[in-house]
Protein backbone atom coordinates (compact mmCIF):
# COMPACT_ATOMS: atom_id res chain seq x y z
CA UNK A 1 0.00 0.00 0.00
CA UNK A 2 1.15 3.52 -0.64
CA UNK A 3 -0.02 6.69 1.00
CA UNK A 4 0.79 8.97 -1.89
CA UNK A 5 1.18 8.13 -5.53
CA UNK A 6 2.39 10.72 -8.00
CA UNK A 7 2.07 9.58 -11.58
CA UNK A 8 3.98 11.39 -14.31
CA UNK A 9 3.04 14.82 -13.09
CA UNK A 10 3.90 17.95 -15.07
CA UNK A 11 3.27 21.49 -13.99
CA UNK A 12 3.39 24.45 -16.31
CA UNK A 13 2.64 28.10 -15.73
CA UNK A 14 1.86 29.51 -19.15
CA UNK A 15 4.90 28.76 -21.26
CA UNK A 16 7.12 27.99 -18.35
CA UNK A 17 7.54 24.35 -17.43
CA UNK A 18 8.21 24.16 -13.73
CA UNK A 19 8.09 20.44 -13.04
CA UNK A 20 8.37 17.66 -15.54
CA UNK A 21 7.54 14.03 -15.31
CA UNK A 22 7.55 13.54 -11.58
CA UNK A 23 6.67 10.00 -10.50
CA UNK A 24 6.81 8.99 -6.90
CA UNK A 25 5.41 6.47 -4.48
CA UNK A 26 5.43 7.35 -0.82
CA UNK A 27 4.84 4.67 1.80
CA UNK A 28 2.39 5.31 4.61
CA UNK A 29 4.00 6.94 7.65
CA UNK A 30 7.04 7.93 5.62
CA UNK A 31 8.76 11.23 6.34
CA UNK A 32 9.86 12.62 3.01
CA UNK A 33 12.21 15.58 2.86
CA UNK A 34 12.06 17.54 -0.36
CA UNK A 35 15.21 19.47 -1.21
CA UNK A 36 16.45 21.39 -4.21
CA UNK A 37 17.66 24.78 -5.35
CA UNK A 38 15.48 27.84 -4.93
CA UNK A 39 12.83 28.20 -7.62
CA UNK A 40 12.92 24.56 -8.71
CA UNK A 41 9.29 23.97 -7.84
CA UNK A 42 9.23 22.49 -4.34
CA UNK A 43 6.47 24.76 -3.13
CA UNK A 44 4.59 24.19 -6.37
CA UNK A 45 4.79 20.44 -5.80
CA UNK A 46 3.57 20.81 -2.23
CA UNK A 47 0.68 22.98 -3.43
CA UNK A 48 -0.35 20.22 -5.82
CA UNK A 49 -0.29 17.67 -2.99
CA UNK A 50 -2.40 20.10 -1.01
CA UNK A 51 -4.90 20.50 -3.84
CA UNK A 52 -4.31 24.23 -4.07
CA UNK A 53 -2.89 23.79 -7.58
CA UNK A 54 -3.73 21.17 -10.19
CA UNK A 55 -1.09 19.28 -12.18
CA UNK A 56 -1.03 20.24 -15.85
CA UNK A 57 -0.57 16.57 -16.71
CA UNK A 58 -0.50 13.39 -14.67
CA UNK A 59 -2.32 12.60 -11.47
CA UNK A 60 -1.87 12.30 -7.76
CA UNK A 61 -3.51 9.61 -5.64
CA UNK A 62 -4.00 9.60 -1.90
CA UNK A 63 -4.41 6.09 -0.50
CA UNK A 64 -5.28 4.94 -4.01
CA UNK A 65 -8.02 7.53 -4.64
CA UNK A 66 -7.56 10.60 -6.84
CA UNK A 67 -6.84 13.72 -4.86
CA UNK A 68 -9.82 16.07 -4.51
CA UNK A 69 -9.23 19.30 -6.47
CA UNK A 70 -9.24 21.49 -3.37
CA UNK A 71 -7.62 21.43 0.06
CA UNK A 72 -9.36 19.41 2.74
CA UNK A 73 -8.95 18.17 6.29
CA UNK A 74 -7.17 14.97 5.25
CA UNK A 75 -4.09 17.03 4.39
CA UNK A 76 -2.67 19.41 6.96
CA UNK A 77 -0.21 22.15 6.19
CA UNK A 78 2.32 24.33 7.99
CA UNK A 79 3.98 27.19 6.16
CA UNK A 80 6.98 29.23 7.07
CA UNK A 81 4.63 32.13 7.82
CA UNK A 82 0.89 32.86 7.93
CA UNK A 83 0.08 29.42 9.27
CA UNK A 84 -1.92 30.55 12.27
CA UNK A 85 -4.77 33.02 12.54
CA UNK A 86 -3.73 36.36 14.05
CA UNK A 87 -7.22 37.07 15.40
CA UNK A 88 -7.44 33.91 17.47
CA UNK A 89 -5.62 33.12 20.70
CA UNK A 90 -3.41 30.06 21.03
CA UNK A 91 -6.32 28.07 22.44
CA UNK A 92 -8.67 29.48 19.80
CA UNK A 93 -6.25 28.52 17.03
CA UNK A 94 -5.87 24.95 18.26
CA UNK A 95 -9.61 24.53 18.78
CA UNK A 96 -10.41 26.13 15.45
CA UNK A 97 -10.39 23.04 13.21
CA UNK A 98 -12.51 20.79 15.44
CA UNK A 99 -14.91 23.69 16.10
CA UNK A 100 -15.38 24.28 12.38
CA UNK A 101 -15.93 20.59 11.86
CA UNK A 102 -18.45 20.31 14.68
CA UNK A 103 -20.46 23.43 13.90
CA UNK A 104 -21.07 23.93 10.20
CA UNK A 105 -23.38 26.93 10.66
CA UNK A 106 -21.64 29.12 13.25
CA UNK A 107 -18.16 27.65 13.41
CA UNK A 108 -18.44 27.90 17.19
CA UNK A 109 -19.32 25.27 19.73
CA UNK A 110 -20.90 25.51 23.15
CA UNK A 111 -21.49 23.38 26.20
CA UNK A 112 -20.31 19.80 26.30
CA UNK A 113 -18.96 19.75 22.74
CA UNK A 114 -16.91 22.81 23.45
CA UNK A 115 -15.56 21.37 26.67
CA UNK A 116 -14.54 18.18 24.91
CA UNK A 117 -12.76 20.09 22.12
CA UNK A 118 -11.12 22.40 24.61
CA UNK A 119 -9.82 19.48 26.60
CA UNK A 120 -8.31 17.90 23.49
CA UNK A 121 -6.85 21.24 22.51
CA UNK A 122 -5.25 21.74 25.91
CA UNK A 123 -3.70 18.29 25.72
CA UNK A 124 -2.33 19.12 22.28
CA UNK A 125 -1.02 22.47 23.51
CA UNK A 126 0.81 20.64 26.28
CA UNK A 127 2.08 18.14 23.74
CA UNK A 128 3.85 20.85 21.72
CA UNK A 129 5.10 22.65 24.82
CA UNK A 130 2.91 25.73 24.74
CA UNK A 131 1.15 25.38 28.07
CA UNK A 132 0.82 28.75 29.79
CA UNK A 133 0.43 30.59 26.48
CA UNK A 134 -3.22 29.62 25.88
CA UNK A 135 -4.61 33.15 26.03
CA UNK A 136 -1.87 34.80 23.97
CA UNK A 137 -2.30 35.95 20.39
CA UNK A 138 0.17 34.70 17.75
CA UNK A 139 1.78 38.14 17.47
CA UNK A 140 2.76 37.78 21.13
CA UNK A 141 4.62 34.50 20.49
CA UNK A 142 8.17 33.94 19.29
CA UNK A 143 8.74 32.42 15.85
CA UNK A 144 9.42 29.00 17.34
CA UNK A 145 6.27 29.10 19.44
CA UNK A 146 4.22 30.16 16.42
CA UNK A 147 5.44 27.11 14.48
CA UNK A 148 4.66 24.84 17.44
CA UNK A 149 1.22 26.35 17.46
CA UNK A 150 0.86 25.77 13.72
CA UNK A 151 1.81 22.11 14.18
CA UNK A 152 -0.67 21.72 17.02
CA UNK A 153 -3.41 23.35 14.98
CA UNK A 154 -2.78 21.10 11.98
CA UNK A 155 -2.51 17.92 14.06
CA UNK A 156 -5.88 18.50 15.74
CA UNK A 157 -7.49 17.45 12.45
CA UNK A 158 -5.59 14.13 12.47
CA UNK A 159 -4.53 14.57 8.84
CA UNK A 160 -3.39 11.57 6.88
CA UNK A 161 -0.70 13.68 5.25
CA UNK A 162 1.09 16.60 6.84
CA UNK A 163 2.72 19.01 4.39
CA UNK A 164 5.42 21.33 5.65
CA UNK A 165 6.92 24.14 3.54
CA UNK A 166 10.19 25.22 5.12
CA UNK A 167 8.41 25.25 8.48
CA UNK A 168 11.54 25.86 10.52
CA UNK A 169 13.47 27.92 7.99
CA UNK A 170 13.12 31.17 9.90
CA UNK A 171 14.12 29.80 13.30
CA UNK A 172 17.53 30.13 14.91
CA UNK A 173 19.57 26.94 15.38
CA UNK A 174 18.85 26.36 19.07
CA UNK A 175 15.09 26.73 18.67
CA UNK A 176 15.25 24.66 15.53
CA UNK A 177 16.93 21.77 17.37
CA UNK A 178 14.17 21.85 20.00
CA UNK A 179 11.43 21.82 17.44
CA UNK A 180 13.15 18.97 15.56
CA UNK A 181 12.86 16.86 18.69
CA UNK A 182 9.17 17.75 18.84
CA UNK A 183 8.66 17.06 15.13
CA UNK A 184 10.28 13.65 15.44
CA UNK A 185 8.17 12.75 18.43
CA UNK A 186 4.95 13.84 16.73
CA UNK A 187 5.78 11.86 13.63
CA UNK A 188 6.44 8.82 15.79
CA UNK A 189 3.21 9.15 17.69
CA UNK A 190 0.70 10.38 15.13
CA UNK A 191 -0.27 8.07 12.27
CA UNK A 192 0.53 10.38 9.40
CA UNK A 193 2.75 10.68 6.38
CA UNK A 194 4.92 13.79 6.30
CA UNK A 195 6.27 15.68 3.30
CA UNK A 196 8.59 18.50 4.26
CA UNK A 197 10.29 21.04 2.01
CA UNK A 198 13.55 22.25 3.44
CA UNK A 199 16.73 24.00 2.43
CA UNK A 200 18.64 22.52 5.33
CA UNK A 201 20.24 19.20 4.43
CA UNK A 202 21.11 18.48 8.06
CA UNK A 203 17.46 18.91 8.92
CA UNK A 204 16.53 16.60 6.06
CA UNK A 205 18.91 13.88 7.19
CA UNK A 206 18.05 14.14 10.86
CA UNK A 207 14.27 13.94 10.41
CA UNK A 208 13.40 12.15 7.20
CA UNK A 209 13.11 8.54 6.19
CA UNK A 210 13.64 9.47 2.60
CA UNK A 211 15.15 12.44 0.84
CA UNK A 212 14.10 13.54 -2.61
CA UNK A 213 15.95 16.16 -4.59
CA UNK A 214 14.33 18.19 -7.35
CA UNK A 215 16.64 19.76 -9.86
CA UNK A 216 16.69 21.07 -13.39
CA UNK A 217 18.83 18.84 -15.52
CA UNK A 218 19.18 21.44 -18.25
CA UNK A 219 20.31 24.80 -17.09
CA UNK A 220 21.36 26.67 -20.22
CA UNK A 221 19.48 29.99 -20.26
CA UNK A 222 17.60 29.27 -23.48
CA UNK A 223 16.45 25.94 -22.05
CA UNK A 224 15.19 27.26 -18.73
CA UNK A 225 11.62 27.88 -19.86
CA UNK A 226 11.18 24.67 -21.78
CA UNK A 227 12.60 22.19 -19.31
CA UNK A 228 11.38 21.86 -15.75
CA UNK A 229 12.88 20.27 -12.68
CA UNK A 230 12.58 16.60 -12.06
CA UNK A 231 13.65 14.10 -9.41
CA UNK A 232 17.42 13.79 -9.53
CA UNK A 233 18.06 11.97 -6.27
CA UNK A 234 15.95 9.66 -4.17
CA UNK A 235 17.74 8.57 -1.03
CA UNK A 236 16.21 6.19 1.48
CA UNK A 237 17.93 6.54 4.81
CA UNK A 238 19.92 3.61 6.12
CA UNK A 239 19.38 2.14 8.62
CA UNK A 240 15.72 2.65 7.83
CA UNK A 241 13.72 4.82 10.17
CA UNK A 242 10.28 3.51 10.94
CA UNK A 243 7.65 5.61 12.62
CA UNK A 244 7.17 4.58 16.21
CA UNK A 245 10.44 2.68 16.35
CA UNK A 246 14.01 3.68 16.92
CA UNK A 247 17.01 2.88 14.84
CA UNK A 248 20.15 1.97 16.69
CA UNK A 249 21.62 5.38 15.93
CA UNK A 250 18.86 7.33 17.54
CA UNK A 251 18.98 6.26 21.12
CA UNK A 252 18.82 9.86 22.27
CA UNK A 253 16.32 11.39 19.97
CA UNK A 254 13.16 10.13 21.59
CA UNK A 255 13.36 11.51 25.10
CA UNK A 256 11.16 9.75 27.59
CA UNK A 257 10.06 7.07 25.15
CA UNK A 258 11.57 3.92 26.53
CA UNK A 259 8.42 1.97 27.14
CA UNK A 260 8.31 -0.90 24.65
CA UNK A 261 4.54 -1.05 24.98
CA UNK A 262 4.37 2.20 23.05
CA UNK A 263 5.66 0.52 19.94
CA UNK A 264 2.65 -1.69 19.76
CA UNK A 265 0.30 1.27 19.80
CA UNK A 266 2.26 4.14 18.29
CA UNK A 267 -0.75 6.31 17.75
CA UNK A 268 -2.31 6.16 21.16
CA UNK A 269 -0.34 8.78 22.98
CA UNK A 270 -1.53 12.13 21.76
CA UNK A 271 -5.20 11.70 21.83
CA UNK B 1 21.29 65.85 20.09
CA UNK B 2 19.68 65.58 16.65
CA UNK B 3 16.15 66.85 16.36
CA UNK B 4 15.05 63.48 15.08
CA UNK B 5 15.97 61.99 18.46
CA UNK B 6 14.42 64.62 20.67
CA UNK B 7 11.20 63.56 22.30
CA UNK B 8 9.11 65.97 24.35
CA UNK B 9 8.36 64.98 27.93
CA UNK B 10 4.77 64.18 28.86
CA UNK B 11 4.07 67.66 30.16
CA UNK B 12 5.69 69.25 27.14
CA UNK B 13 3.64 67.00 24.87
CA UNK B 14 0.45 68.23 26.47
CA UNK B 15 1.51 71.85 26.08
CA UNK B 16 2.46 71.22 22.45
CA UNK B 17 -0.92 69.54 21.83
CA UNK B 18 -2.71 72.66 23.09
CA UNK B 19 -0.44 75.20 21.46
CA UNK B 20 -2.01 75.39 17.97
CA UNK B 21 -5.50 75.59 19.49
CA UNK B 22 -4.40 78.38 21.82
CA UNK B 23 -2.77 80.25 18.93
CA UNK B 24 -5.94 79.98 16.86
CA UNK B 25 -8.09 81.32 19.70
CA UNK B 26 -5.68 84.16 20.42
CA UNK B 27 -5.54 85.10 16.74
CA UNK B 28 -9.33 85.12 16.63
CA UNK B 29 -9.59 87.28 19.74
CA UNK B 30 -7.08 89.80 18.41
CA UNK B 31 -8.76 89.95 15.02
CA UNK B 32 -12.17 90.28 16.60
CA UNK B 33 -10.97 93.04 18.95
CA UNK B 34 -9.43 95.00 16.08
CA UNK B 35 -12.55 94.79 13.93
CA UNK B 36 -14.95 95.61 16.75
CA UNK B 37 -12.75 98.58 17.66
CA UNK B 38 -13.23 99.95 14.16
CA UNK B 39 -16.92 99.12 13.94
CA UNK B 40 -18.88 97.97 17.04
CA UNK B 41 -21.60 96.54 14.77
CA UNK B 42 -19.21 94.33 12.83
CA UNK B 43 -20.71 90.85 12.40
CA UNK B 44 -17.75 89.03 10.90
CA UNK B 45 -15.74 88.20 14.04
CA UNK B 46 -18.14 88.51 17.00
CA UNK B 47 -16.69 88.97 20.49
CA UNK B 48 -16.53 86.16 23.02
CA UNK B 49 -19.41 87.70 24.94
CA UNK B 50 -21.64 87.70 21.85
CA UNK B 51 -20.67 84.11 21.08
CA UNK B 52 -21.43 82.97 24.62
CA UNK B 53 -24.72 84.81 24.48
CA UNK B 54 -25.70 83.11 21.24
CA UNK B 55 -24.65 79.66 22.44
CA UNK B 56 -26.74 80.20 25.52
CA UNK B 57 -29.71 81.23 23.40
CA UNK B 58 -29.37 78.34 20.92
CA UNK B 59 -28.63 75.63 23.41
CA UNK B 60 -30.44 76.50 26.62
CA UNK B 61 -33.44 78.66 25.74
CA UNK B 62 -36.42 77.38 23.83
CA UNK B 63 -36.95 78.90 20.44
CA UNK B 64 -39.86 81.34 20.76
CA UNK B 65 -41.41 80.13 17.53
CA UNK B 66 -41.20 76.31 17.87
CA UNK B 67 -40.39 75.84 21.55
CA UNK B 68 -37.38 73.66 20.63
CA UNK B 69 -33.89 74.00 21.99
CA UNK B 70 -32.47 74.62 18.54
CA UNK B 71 -28.90 73.35 18.95
CA UNK B 72 -30.14 70.06 20.36
CA UNK B 73 -32.99 69.54 17.95
CA UNK B 74 -30.65 70.34 15.05
CA UNK B 75 -28.03 67.94 16.43
CA UNK B 76 -30.58 65.18 16.87
CA UNK B 77 -31.91 65.60 13.34
CA UNK B 78 -28.45 65.62 11.80
CA UNK B 79 -27.06 62.75 13.83
CA UNK B 80 -30.06 60.62 13.03
CA UNK B 81 -29.44 61.13 9.29
CA UNK B 82 -25.75 60.52 9.76
CA UNK B 83 -26.24 57.29 11.72
CA UNK B 84 -28.81 56.01 9.27
CA UNK B 85 -26.55 56.79 6.32
CA UNK B 86 -23.44 55.31 7.87
CA UNK B 87 -25.34 52.30 9.21
CA UNK B 88 -26.77 51.44 5.82
CA UNK B 89 -23.37 52.02 4.21
CA UNK B 90 -21.65 49.74 6.71
CA UNK B 91 -24.20 46.99 6.23
CA UNK B 92 -23.84 47.24 2.45
CA UNK B 93 -20.07 47.23 2.72
CA UNK B 94 -20.11 44.13 4.90
CA UNK B 95 -22.31 42.14 2.59
CA UNK B 96 -21.10 43.31 -0.82
CA UNK B 97 -17.48 43.88 0.22
CA UNK B 98 -17.16 40.40 1.69
CA UNK B 99 -18.82 38.78 -1.30
CA UNK B 100 -16.42 40.56 -3.66
CA UNK B 101 -13.45 39.81 -1.46
CA UNK B 102 -14.29 36.15 -1.00
CA UNK B 103 -15.87 34.83 -4.15
CA UNK B 104 -14.12 35.15 -7.51
CA UNK B 105 -17.51 34.93 -9.24
CA UNK B 106 -18.91 37.88 -7.30
CA UNK B 107 -15.67 39.78 -7.84
CA UNK B 108 -15.97 39.34 -11.57
CA UNK B 109 -19.61 40.45 -11.44
CA UNK B 110 -19.50 43.38 -9.08
CA UNK B 111 -15.98 44.77 -8.70
CA UNK B 112 -15.86 46.76 -11.97
CA UNK B 113 -19.39 48.03 -11.38
CA UNK B 114 -18.61 49.24 -7.86
CA UNK B 115 -15.38 50.81 -9.08
CA UNK B 116 -17.46 52.66 -11.69
CA UNK B 117 -20.17 53.74 -9.26
CA UNK B 118 -17.64 55.00 -6.75
CA UNK B 119 -16.42 57.49 -9.35
CA UNK B 120 -19.82 59.15 -9.76
CA UNK B 121 -19.66 62.50 -7.94
CA UNK B 122 -22.40 62.08 -5.31
CA UNK B 123 -23.27 65.76 -5.12
CA UNK B 124 -24.08 65.75 -8.81
CA UNK B 125 -26.70 63.13 -8.05
CA UNK B 126 -28.35 65.24 -5.36
CA UNK B 127 -30.89 66.87 -7.69
CA UNK B 128 -31.87 63.45 -8.99
CA UNK B 129 -32.30 62.19 -5.45
CA UNK B 130 -34.49 65.14 -4.56
CA UNK B 131 -36.60 64.59 -7.64
CA UNK B 132 -36.94 60.84 -7.20
CA UNK B 133 -37.11 60.51 -3.42
CA UNK B 134 -38.61 63.84 -2.51
CA UNK B 135 -37.26 66.43 -0.14
CA UNK B 136 -37.63 64.33 3.01
CA UNK B 137 -35.18 62.29 5.02
CA UNK B 138 -34.76 59.54 2.44
CA UNK B 139 -32.90 61.65 -0.09
CA UNK B 140 -30.46 62.99 2.51
CA UNK B 141 -29.68 59.53 3.84
CA UNK B 142 -29.38 58.23 0.30
CA UNK B 143 -26.81 60.91 -0.50
CA UNK B 144 -24.64 59.81 2.43
CA UNK B 145 -24.97 56.18 1.38
CA UNK B 146 -24.08 56.93 -2.23
CA UNK B 147 -21.12 58.95 -1.14
CA UNK B 148 -19.74 56.63 1.50
CA UNK B 149 -20.78 53.05 0.69
CA UNK B 150 -18.79 52.48 -2.52
CA UNK B 151 -15.58 53.49 -0.82
CA UNK B 152 -16.29 51.31 2.20
CA UNK B 153 -17.15 48.41 -0.09
CA UNK B 154 -13.96 48.75 -2.10
CA UNK B 155 -11.83 49.14 0.97
CA UNK B 156 -13.37 46.12 2.63
CA UNK B 157 -13.07 43.90 -0.43
CA UNK B 158 -9.46 44.98 -0.94
CA UNK B 159 -8.55 44.18 2.63
CA UNK B 160 -10.34 40.83 2.36
CA UNK B 161 -8.32 40.03 -0.75
CA UNK B 162 -5.13 41.18 0.93
CA UNK B 163 -5.35 38.40 3.51
CA UNK B 164 -2.60 35.91 2.76
CA UNK B 165 -3.85 33.11 0.52
CA UNK B 166 -2.16 30.73 2.95
CA UNK B 167 -4.76 31.57 5.58
CA UNK B 168 -7.62 30.61 3.32
CA UNK B 169 -5.94 27.36 2.34
CA UNK B 170 -5.13 26.69 5.96
CA UNK B 171 -8.78 27.15 6.89
CA UNK B 172 -9.75 24.71 4.14
CA UNK B 173 -7.42 22.12 5.62
CA UNK B 174 -9.23 22.72 8.91
CA UNK B 175 -12.47 21.68 7.17
CA UNK B 176 -13.94 25.17 6.73
CA UNK B 177 -16.62 25.72 4.08
CA UNK B 178 -16.79 28.94 2.07
CA UNK B 179 -19.36 30.23 4.54
CA UNK B 180 -17.23 29.39 7.55
CA UNK B 181 -14.15 30.94 5.95
CA UNK B 182 -16.13 34.12 5.44
CA UNK B 183 -17.62 34.08 8.92
CA UNK B 184 -14.70 32.97 11.04
CA UNK B 185 -11.55 33.83 9.07
CA UNK B 186 -12.20 36.81 6.82
CA UNK B 187 -14.96 38.74 8.60
CA UNK B 188 -13.22 39.07 11.97
CA UNK B 189 -10.01 40.13 10.29
CA UNK B 190 -11.58 42.82 8.09
CA UNK B 191 -13.83 44.29 10.81
CA UNK B 192 -11.04 46.33 12.44
CA UNK B 193 -10.15 47.69 9.04
CA UNK B 194 -13.82 48.47 8.37
CA UNK B 195 -13.98 50.50 11.58
CA UNK B 196 -10.87 52.41 10.56
CA UNK B 197 -12.21 53.23 7.14
CA UNK B 198 -15.52 54.21 8.72
CA UNK B 199 -13.55 56.69 10.79
CA UNK B 200 -11.95 58.10 7.68
CA UNK B 201 -15.37 58.40 6.06
CA UNK B 202 -16.85 60.46 8.91
CA UNK B 203 -15.58 63.64 7.28
CA UNK B 204 -17.11 62.92 3.86
CA UNK B 205 -20.32 61.75 5.55
CA UNK B 206 -20.67 65.11 7.28
CA UNK B 207 -19.91 66.85 4.01
CA UNK B 208 -22.76 65.07 2.23
CA UNK B 209 -25.07 65.57 5.18
CA UNK B 210 -24.53 69.30 5.31
CA UNK B 211 -24.74 69.65 1.56
CA UNK B 212 -28.11 67.92 1.55
CA UNK B 213 -29.38 69.90 4.54
CA UNK B 214 -28.22 73.15 3.02
CA UNK B 215 -30.46 72.66 0.03
CA UNK B 216 -33.58 71.31 1.61
CA UNK B 217 -34.43 70.70 5.25
CA UNK B 218 -36.36 72.17 8.14
CA UNK B 219 -33.86 71.25 10.82
CA UNK B 220 -30.31 70.05 11.15
CA UNK B 221 -26.91 71.54 11.73
CA UNK B 222 -26.26 72.24 8.07
CA UNK B 223 -29.72 73.70 7.61
CA UNK B 224 -29.17 76.14 10.48
CA UNK B 225 -25.80 77.31 9.20
CA UNK B 226 -27.14 78.02 5.75
CA UNK B 227 -30.30 79.60 7.16
CA UNK B 228 -28.52 82.16 9.34
CA UNK B 229 -25.95 82.85 6.62
CA UNK B 230 -28.57 85.20 5.13
CA UNK B 231 -28.32 87.39 8.23
CA UNK B 232 -24.52 87.13 8.40
CA UNK B 233 -24.95 85.56 11.84
CA UNK B 234 -21.36 84.55 12.37
CA UNK B 235 -22.15 84.26 16.06
CA UNK B 236 -24.30 81.21 15.20
CA UNK B 237 -22.16 79.82 12.40
CA UNK B 238 -18.91 79.71 14.35
CA UNK B 239 -20.27 77.72 17.31
CA UNK B 240 -22.13 75.39 14.95
CA UNK B 241 -18.98 74.68 12.94
CA UNK B 242 -17.03 74.07 16.13
CA UNK B 243 -19.81 71.78 17.40
CA UNK B 244 -19.91 69.78 14.16
CA UNK B 245 -16.14 69.39 14.31
CA UNK B 246 -16.33 68.28 17.91
CA UNK B 247 -19.00 65.71 17.06
CA UNK B 248 -16.84 64.32 14.26
CA UNK B 249 -13.80 64.14 16.53
CA UNK B 250 -15.79 62.36 19.24
CA UNK B 251 -17.17 59.92 16.68
CA UNK B 252 -13.67 59.25 15.40
CA UNK B 253 -12.37 58.57 18.90
CA UNK B 254 -15.29 56.37 19.88
CA UNK B 255 -14.92 54.19 16.79
CA UNK B 256 -11.21 53.78 17.40
CA UNK B 257 -11.83 52.95 21.06
CA UNK B 258 -14.36 50.34 20.03
CA UNK B 259 -11.90 48.81 17.60
CA UNK B 260 -9.22 48.48 20.25
CA UNK B 261 -11.64 47.08 22.81
CA UNK B 262 -13.34 44.56 20.55
CA UNK B 263 -10.30 43.51 18.50
CA UNK B 264 -7.34 43.70 20.89
CA UNK B 265 -5.23 41.61 18.53
CA UNK B 266 -5.44 44.25 15.81
CA UNK B 267 -3.20 46.50 17.90
CA UNK B 268 -0.38 43.97 18.21
CA UNK B 269 2.81 44.51 16.28
CA UNK B 270 2.99 42.31 13.20
CA UNK B 271 -0.53 40.97 13.60
CA UNK B 272 -1.01 41.51 9.91
N1 LIG C 1 1.37 31.13 -9.60
C1 LIG C 1 2.48 31.10 -10.39
N2 LIG C 1 2.43 31.64 -11.62
C2 LIG C 1 3.54 31.59 -12.42
N3 LIG C 1 4.71 31.05 -12.08
C3 LIG C 1 4.82 30.50 -10.85
C4 LIG C 1 3.71 30.51 -9.95
N4 LIG C 1 4.08 29.89 -8.81
C5 LIG C 1 5.38 29.54 -8.99
N5 LIG C 1 5.82 29.91 -10.22
C6 LIG C 1 7.15 29.65 -10.76
O1 LIG C 1 7.45 28.31 -10.53
C7 LIG C 1 8.81 28.17 -10.19
C8 LIG C 1 8.93 27.36 -8.92
O2 LIG C 1 8.44 28.09 -7.82
P1 LIG C 1 8.37 27.48 -6.36
O3 LIG C 1 7.81 28.51 -5.47
O4 LIG C 1 7.66 26.18 -6.42
O5 LIG C 1 9.90 27.24 -6.04
P2 LIG C 1 10.55 26.65 -4.72
O6 LIG C 1 11.29 25.44 -5.12
O7 LIG C 1 9.54 26.51 -3.64
O8 LIG C 1 11.58 27.79 -4.35
P3 LIG C 1 12.07 28.28 -2.92
O9 LIG C 1 13.04 27.24 -2.46
O10 LIG C 1 12.75 29.57 -3.20
O11 LIG C 1 10.87 28.41 -2.03
C9 LIG C 1 9.39 29.55 -10.05
O12 LIG C 1 10.17 29.80 -11.21
C10 LIG C 1 8.20 30.46 -10.04
O13 LIG C 1 8.50 31.63 -10.73
MG1 LIG D 1 9.17 27.46 -1.75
Amino acid sequence: MTALTVERVWKEYGDQIVLENISLEVAPRAFVALVGPSGCGKTTFLRMLLGQEQPTRGRILLDGAPLPPEPGPDRGVVYQRYSVFPHLTVLGNVMFGPELRASRRLGRTFGATRRRIEEQARTMIGEVGLEGAETKYPAQLSGGMQQRLALAQALMMQPRVLLLDEPFGALDPGIRADIHVLMKRLWNEVPMTVVMVTHDLREAFSLATRIIAFERTRTRTEELERYGATITKDIVLWPPRVAGQRTMFEIDTLPGRDDPALFAAPSGTTR
Amino acid sequence: MRWINRRPSRGATLVLHCLPFALLIVAYLIGSAIRLEANPNDKLLPSLATLADTVNRMAFQPDPRTGDYLLWSDTAASLWRLFAGLGISTALALVIGLLIGLLPVMRATLAPFIAFVSMVPPLALLPILFIVMGLGEASKIALIVIGVAPILIRDLSLSAQALPREQIVKAETLSASTWLIGLRVVLPQVLPRLLTSLRLQLGPAFLFLIAAEAISADSGLGYRIFLVRRYLSMDVIFPYVAWITLLAVIGDRLIDLARRRVFPWSELEGAR
